[in-house]
């Protein structure tokens, strides 16, 4: 069978501006800012042209030169992860590919990677948030990979904000409709609320995917003559930017025909996702893969055909080119255009590059799984990415132009005025809790706080069981996925952020980011790897802002060089902010991690009695972006706790090689609410009271929130080797009291029961969404 | 004797396939992957349909995949005596076929639901559940969000007078279920469909327990038996 080209138009084409007409009218006006490139950069593509660029050409650059795609603004910056990468033999794919890839052992590999769909969450907070995860789905595909879990960090407006009533369900209902009809785990992820995230809700997701080393896949085009194939859904006018400007007649009058005024002509600029197409896309790729059909392959997700292309062409490496019929894109709307085609982020899509003589068999896979497989190219030796409309020439660019060699700013970083006054307001002067009574009532409080509070509410409505492999999930401190089932061999992963931290000191509080997750991978028994993150921020344009992203930056590449775990891949999130408000800077951090046998993995919850509870790390009077500090007085001011990166070290080895030996029962880190609140959250989730002595001063011991701590429950009989081991480290361990009992008890201070304990937790999302 | 040969069917959106296969095989039988466009059922002594979402429940739930090819064999083996277990959405197709009473709906709160659940085992008189005790209560996995069983007055009349009735929720239904119903027989007995998930409560490490294995073992002994 051959391949058949896509559905004609029905419509006689209009003219299109074409290359020839191009040089030929060079001075023809162009919506070059409308599609959001500045003069400069419209100069600067002709320039690189030696022309003006066509109306395809344009679309091309508008979107590859974007913030979103090129990182302009943030490229100088984030070489840093490479620049300061600890040296590693895991790493098998870097930064620059669709997502990191990282050898794990016994000829596994996993690729891991986080990314922002933050702004289409707000204007369709469903669609917004399930595009998201079948958008970081296909990049992990595109890798090779088998897609096996996602997790998500969200952040929202005030819990008790009637927006956040629209958009928390509708976010949550997408993840968790994507996810679920995709055969994905959600394993895990965290969800906080906070007034900066009101007009700006934070939708980053998280995907796993496992393969062997062998299937490793890149996105490049080799081999002139090998066909170009675009594999998936048919091509619609979803999410494209600035589609009213593109269907205007000033740009080339080659949009709508027929249609209304400039309303009808609007277009949805939320994709719309259905995720049994890309369940369907994924099983065949896999199969296409493993038939070793695919040379080279790149997922369409923002940018579209014209980001598939010009990276695939440019990824080939020098004197690959590209020749691509963009009238055989099979369309759902046939009066779509080239520059629209190229534009448009219809989802559940693929590019290959396939040897011709395979075509028939890769044709015959995509049919088995009625995906749809049209060629729409071929490879050439040109170095060119030429593109034609029913035989005329409307693209003819160099394709390392628009993938790699885009602008790179470096905008203006200044500390913001206000950041001393922010540093020096510390909470010190507030008012503490000191009776017993008080103490137990702050705690009830914190607990039964929006950010502390119990997240069931949410992570019920997503599938953690699917396919048999999950073996931790939230609310635990990572999710764990087995990858052998014979060796138990697993992996790891934690996401974490704190904005409050951020905001007091972006490069300490992104580092604390850091730590966290790399503490709660190791609070499992799984050894740290490596890391991705999703950066969001506000607008770079605004000098405070990049003075923020600047801080985040490099105090994430210092630590990651410090714990020797490298960044892999990560995400650029800006213009977070509605007018002059920006949010909390909010780096989130991702952390993988490998476990060698995952029956060994260790769980938050005192599940017996009788153990000991110890307290392991340092803890000080560290209360600036505190939960409690939010919670009681709705105050951030003063400075994040201190970090502290080799105890961060030590403590993770500590807790490795305690799960190997099976010292320990259950283990929690340390984060918001401080011990006080890892303390409920151990005896709420495995049923076990406890009672403790605290080791000092009673509010600072159960609510500080110094970093590098965890608490552990020792099994009996193991404590003398448990000590000894936390002594080898140099980590303090503090021996606080048993598990046992239906109560939290905090000796001479107060006592909760489990069941009061749990009221508080478990009621507050209910009562606010229902 | 050969191990008993166990097929699970995987239509387009088939999730919980591989679990099924899983589950089967540590049963100790052999799992065959049968394939909805194929009218063959490979000379399979029972069936699984699993859990998912097949043809992306346009429509409505099942309502597409009962006129798979591979259900035209299905269903007349079905009739005949063919042990078939239906799991979530195996179930909502079972009853689109026809070959069980009643239909799925839109759980009462309207959100999908994945919780662990505990059921009890109502009637042992099938292929599925001979190695449970009567009344022995389970915990397995619910997760769904079309997981509400219903039907009418005289059917779940009738359910219940022949004790069609395979498990119910212990306590207040999670998802509006009538009569707490979370799995029924036919009036041959096998013909089961679930709506929690046994194959994913076969193992504690990966699971809530062990408590679902017995479906699969319960299969293989009345193979044996047969």
């Amino acid at each position: 069978m051959t391949a058949a080209p896509g559905t004609p138009s029905p419509q006689t084409p209009s003219p299109q501006d074409t290359v020839a007409q191009a040089a030929g009218t060079p001075d023809r006006p162009q919506p070059y800012s409308e599609l959001g490139l500045t003069t400069e950069e419209y100069v600067r593509i002709a320039g690189m042209l030696g022309r003006r660029p066509t109306d395809a050409e344009l679309a091309i650059y508008s979107v590859m030169w974007s913030e979103h795609c090129s990182y302009k603004s943030s490229r100088v910056h984030l070489r840093q992860f490479a620049e300061k990468a600890p040296r590693t033999a895991a790493l098998l794919a870097g930064i620059g590919q669709n997502a990191g890839v990282v050898d794990i052992g016994q000829g596994y590999a996993v690729t891991f990677k986080l990314e922002s769909h933050n702004h289409p969450s707000y204007v369709e907070p469903f669609q917004g948030a399930a595009t998201g995860v079948g958008g970081i789905v296909r990049d992990i595909l595109a890798m090779g990979a088998r897609p096996v879990a996602v997790m998500d960090a969200l952040r929202f407006g005030p819990a008790d904000a009637p927006d956040t009533r629209r958009v928390l369900p509708g976010v949550v209902g997408g993840i968790s409709f994507y996810g679920n009809c995709l055969g994905l785990p959600n394993i895990g992820g965290e969800l906080a609320f906070d007034p900066c995230y009101a007009g700006n809700p934070l939708v980053n997701a998280l995907c796993l995917g496992v393969m062997r080393h062998e299937d490793l896949k890149l996105a490049a085009a080799t081999g002139s003559g090998n066909a170009v194939v675009l594999v998936g859904a048919k091509t619609g006018p979803d999410g494209i930017g600035g589609a009213s400007v593109l269907a205007s007649a000033s740009f080339g009058g080659g949009g709508r025909a027929g249609g209304g005024g400039p309303e009808t002509a609007k277009r949805p600029n939320v994709q719309v996702g259905d995720p049994f197409k890309e369940k369907l896309l994924i099983e065949c790729c896999l199969e296409l893969y493993a038939a070793g059909l695919v040379l080279g392959i790149q997922d369409l997700g923002a940018a579209g055909v014209a980001c598939a292309t010009t990276e695939l062409a440019a990824g080939g490496g020098a004197g690959v080119g590209m020749r691509v019929r963009l009238d055989a894109v099979p369309l759902r709307d046939a009066s779509l255009g080239p520059a629209e085609i190229l534009m448009s982020e219809s989802q559940e899509r693929m590019m290959a590059v396939v040897e011709p003589a395979g075509l028939e068999r890769f044709m015959s896979i995509c049919a088995k799984w009625d995906v749809e497989a049209t060629v729409i190219g071929e490879v050439t030796a040109t170095g060119r990415l030429e593109m034609s409309w029913h035989g005329d020439v409307v693209v003819d660019i160099p394709p390392r132009t628009a993938a790699d060699e885009g602008p790179l700013y470096h905008r203006p970083a200044t500390r913001p005025p206000g950041q001393q006054e922010l540093q020096d307001d510390d909470p010190s002067r507030l008012a503490r809790a000191d009776t017993g009574d008080e103490l137990r009532k702050t705690l009830l409080a914190v607990l039964g706080s929006a950010d502390a509070a119990d997240k069931t509410w949410v992570t019920e409505q997503y599938d953690r069981y699917v396919r048999g492999e999950t073996v931790l999930a939230m609310p635990q401190d990572a999710g764990l996925i087995r990858v052998d089932e014979h060796t138990s061999l697993g992996v790891a992963l934690a996401v974490d952020g704190n904005g409050r931290y951020c905001l007091l000191d972006p490069y300490a509080g992104t580092q604390l980011a850091l730590a966290e997750a790399y503490r709660n991978v190791a609070a499992t028994g799984a050894r740290p790897l490596a890391v991705t993150n999703c950066l969001n921020f506000g607008s770079p344009e605004d000098p405070g802002v990049m003075w923020q992203f600047t801080e985040a930056v490099r105090g994430l590449a210092d630590a990651c060089l410090a714990l020797g775990v490298p960044v892999t891949g990560g995400n650029v999130s800006f213009y977070n902010q509605t007018t002059d408000a920006a949010i909390h800077p909010t780096p989130i951090v991702g952390v993988l991690g490998v476990h060698d046998d995952v029956s060994k993995r260790l769980a938050i919850g005192f599940d017996r009695p009788d153990c000991g509870v110890v307290l392991l790390g340092r803890g000080e009077a560290e209360f600036g972006g505190s939960l409690w500090a939010r919670v009681a007085h709705r105050h951030i001011g003063g400075r994040p706790p201190a970090v502290d990166l080799d105890a961060e070290r030590d403590l993770a080895a500590v807790l490795v090689a305690a799960a190997e030996r099976g010292l320990l029962a259950a283990a929690h880190d340390l984060s918001d609410g401080g011990l006080a609140i890892a303390l409920a959250e151990c005896c709420l989730a495995g049923g076990q009271g406890c009672a403790v002595r605290l080791p000092g001063d009673p509010f600072t011991s159960l609510f500080g929130e110094s970093a590098a701590r965890a608490v552990v429950a020792v099994v009996p009989g193991a404590e003398a080797e448990f000590a000894a081991l936390c002594s080898s480290h140099g980590t303090p361990a503090a021996e606080l009291g048993v598990t046992g009992g239906s109560t939290l008890e905090v000796v001479d201070c107060f006592t909760i029961p489990l069941d009061e304990l749990a009221a508080a937790h478990r009621g507050t999302l209910p009562a606010l969404f229902g | 004797m050969s191990a008993a040969r166990v097929g699970v069917i995987t239509f387009p959106g088939s999730l919980d396939d591989h679990d099924a296969a899983r589950a089967v095989g540590r049963a100790g039988a052999v799992a065959v992957p049968l394939w909805h466009g194929d009218r063959d059922l490979r000379g399979v002594e029972a069936v699984v349909l699993p859990g998912g979402f097949s043809y992306g429940d346009y429509l409505r739930c099942g309502a597409i995949a009962r006129f798979a090819p591979v259900m035209a064999e299905l269903v007349p083996a079905a009739r005949a005596g063919l042990p078939v277990l239906g799991i979530c959405n195996g179930f909502q197709i079972l009853c689109e076929a026809q070959l069980l009473p009643g239909a799925l709906t839109r759980n009462s709160g309207l959100r999908f639901i994945s919780r662990d659940v505990r059921v009890r085992i109502e009637n042992t008189a099938t292929p599925w559940t001979l190695s449970y005790a009567p009344g022995q209560e389970l915990t397995l996995v619910l997760k769904s969000g079309e997981g509400a069983y219903v039907a009418d007055a005289a059917t779940l009349a009738g359910l219940e007078e022949r004790g069609q009735v395979l498990a119910r929720y212990v306590g207040a239904s999670p998802n509006g279920s009538a009569a707490g119903i979370a799995g029924i027989r036919s009036e041959s007995g096998s013909i089961v469909g679930l709506m929690p998930h046994p194959e994913h409560a076969i193992d504690a490490l990966t699971g809530p327990g062990d408590d679902g294995l017995g479906f699969f073992t319960s299969a293989l002994r009345a193979l044996a038996a047969a």
